[in-house]
């Protein structure tokens, strides 16, 4: 074979190979196909639902087990000037927000949230990017809080509101934000975590307060939270989908 | 005109003709049940080895998903390319890692396993177009999607998960209550004698294959390894990573030694899953491919001269 013609035919495998990539990703990333392949998220959340229990603990570990390095995700240091000033002040200043469809709105500073029945326990926590890592979180059990709050009867799921912005190109839209149903608001492992391996939240991991939903992976467990909202649905917050990664593609039930 | 009634079997041959058409020898079936078989010689032990309707619809299903799994769990090894032991990630303690790094005038991709590296620039850690080479542990022909989305990647694998498992549940349900799987795939004693399995290893080593027949030691050893291990270790793997699942039902990780080494394990799975695949389709490449194809697709009856 010649080198030139080796060279044509070098080029048009390499072109018919770029083709076949760029349908295949059409195909993959088009809008109707991943609408049809979330069809399955739904179908997996049903089945965790009916085939276990919705009580059922998350492992947990003893002491020994927990990391050394425990990676910080998303955003480790936010920069907006509200989160900045409250961190200047050892979150003295620091109100949780509770409202939306609840009977009374709470708003609560850090010796309140302390004071409230509290929960200690050593869990993995899993990132949708595949690694683990093992800490002990204290924190506020959800359901107290909730009950204190008093829930209206048409409230589905939470919305936890955050302090950072993780993309701040979007606009109002880069905040960070999640959102659980009540099955997981419920769950008595789930936390409004302070405390960290004995100590106070640091800030790369959520200070001063970070949901622990455990039995979902990283993302849902959302850091620098500053407002619960009781809602019946959350279509109209933020893009809709529920939760920043959601909004980005992810799926918001997040169990697998 | 009597009309007979309709029974279920009958409404499934119907509906499973196109699929099950001159999968057996042409029979004539006169009323009252006397059959007519223009070959008797077909209805050999060989035919009963015959892949059936359900087996093939189940081997289509695995295969589709199988070749979806791969490239989307690609996809999803590239947001943390690097494997550990255990329960947890000791982030300095990757058994195996792929990266790049900056060499001066270039940058290079790397493959590390356990003290070993490897420059896999092009590859592994660095790749692309001329020009547009990025980082990203294995290339952009290989994942699914070719660009870098860790969410897309993942509605595919999730999606295409169900398929692997209803496909598996289905060819070992039909495998198992025909007796096929124990029939076409469990070697026989007479195939376990030394001298035979050095014939059989003698005969793949040389490709003089066998002509027809049922499965040789080999190839029973290799699907059997597959479908009763590999499939089955990959399903459970990829559950244990599931921290839903992992708290209902934490035997999922432990049979591996952890999370972490689930993970691993469901990779290493996917590798001897593409090396079985390689192979099978190698030997079906030599071994009359459009016959065997037509046996295992539409179930076509092998012609014989």
């Amino acid at each position: 074979m010649t080198p030139s013609r080796r060279t044509w035919l070098r080029g048009l495998a390499a072109a018919g190979a770029a083709a076949l990539v760029s349908a295949c990703d059409r195909i993959a990333g088009d809008k109707a196909v991943r609408t049809g392949l979330r069809g399955a998220e739904r179908l997996n959340q049903g089945l965790h639902r009916v085939l276990f229990d919705r009580r059922t603990l998350a492992r947990e570990y003893p002491d020994s087990a927990i990391s050394p390095d425990f990676r910080a995700n998303g955003s480790i240091n936010p920069a907006d000037p509200d989160y900045r000033a409250l961190a200047a002040g050892g979150f003295a200043d620091y109100r949780l927000v509770v409202d939306g469809l609840v009977e009374r709105p709470l708003s609560l500073d850090l010796a309140a949230l302390r004071a409230l029945p509290a929960r200690s326990q050593v869990t993995r926590h899993d990132c949708v990017e595949g690694w683990s890592a093992i800490a002990r979180w204290t924190g506020a059990r959800l359901a107290p809080v909730l009950s204190q709050a008093g829930l209206r009867p048409e409230a589905r799921f939470l919305v936890f509101h955050c302090f950072d912005t993780l993309d701040p190109d979007a606009g109002e839209d880069g905040r960070y934000y999640e959102s659980i149903d009540l099955v997981d608001a419920l769950h008595p492992q789930t936390l409004l975590a302070y405390e960290m391996n004995g100590s106070p939240l640091g800030i790369a991991h959520g200070a001063p307060v970070r949901l622990r939903v455990e039995r979902q992976l990283g993302y849902k467990h959302a850091k620098y939270v500053r407002r619960i909202e009781a809602v019946a649905g959350f279509s109209h917050i933020s893009r809709g989908k529920g939760g920043f990664w959601e909004d980005r593609g992810y799926e918001w039930y997040a169990g697998i | 005109m009597l009309t007979p009634p309709l029974h279920t079997s009958t409404v499934l041959s119907k509906l499973l003709a196109p699929l099950a058409l001159a999968q057996r020898p042409r029979r004539v079936r006169f009323p009252g049940g006397y059959v007519l078989s223009p070959d008797p010689a077909s209805s050999d032990a060989e035919a009963a080895l015959r892949p059936g309707p359900w087996t093939r619809l189940a081997h289509a299903l695995i295969a589709a998903s199988v070749f979806l799994l791969l490239p989307s769990g690609l996809q999803i090894f590239n947001a943390h390319p690097a494997l550990y032991t255990g329960e947890v990630s000791r982030f300095d303690s990757a058994w195996l890692q792929i990266g790049a790094r900056d060499r001066g005038e270039a940058m290079t991709g790397y493959l590390r396993i356990g003290g070993r590296e490897l420059d896999t620039t092009g590859v592994l850690g660095w790749s692309g177009p001329p020009g547009e080479a990025e980082k990203r542990a294995f290339p952009a022909w290989a994942t699914l999607p070719g660009y870098r989305s860790l969410a897309t990647g993942r509605n595919w694998h999730l999606a295409a998960a169900w398929g692997l498992g209803l496909g598996l549940a289905a060819y070992l349900l039909a495998g198992l209550a025909g007796g096929r799987l124990r029939r076409s795939l469990v070697p026989t004693r007479a195939m376990l004698a030394p001298r035979a399995v050095l014939a059989d290893l003698a005969a793949h080593l040389t490709l003089r294959l066998p002509e027809a027949g049922g499965y040789n030691l080999l190839q029973r050893l290799a699907y059997l390894g597959v479908v009763v291990l590999v499939l089955p270790a990959m399903i459970v793997s990829g559950l244990a990573m599931s921290p839903a699942v992992h708290a209902a039902a934490p035997w999922t990780g432990d049979v591996f030694g952890g999370r972490q080494s689930a993970r691993s394990a469901h990779f290493l799975g996917a590798c001897l899953l593409v090396v079985f695949i390689g192979v099978h389709l190698v030997m079906l490449l030599l071994n009359r491919p459009l016959r065997r194809l037509r046996g295992m697709t539409l179930g076509v009856q092998e012609t014989r001269s």
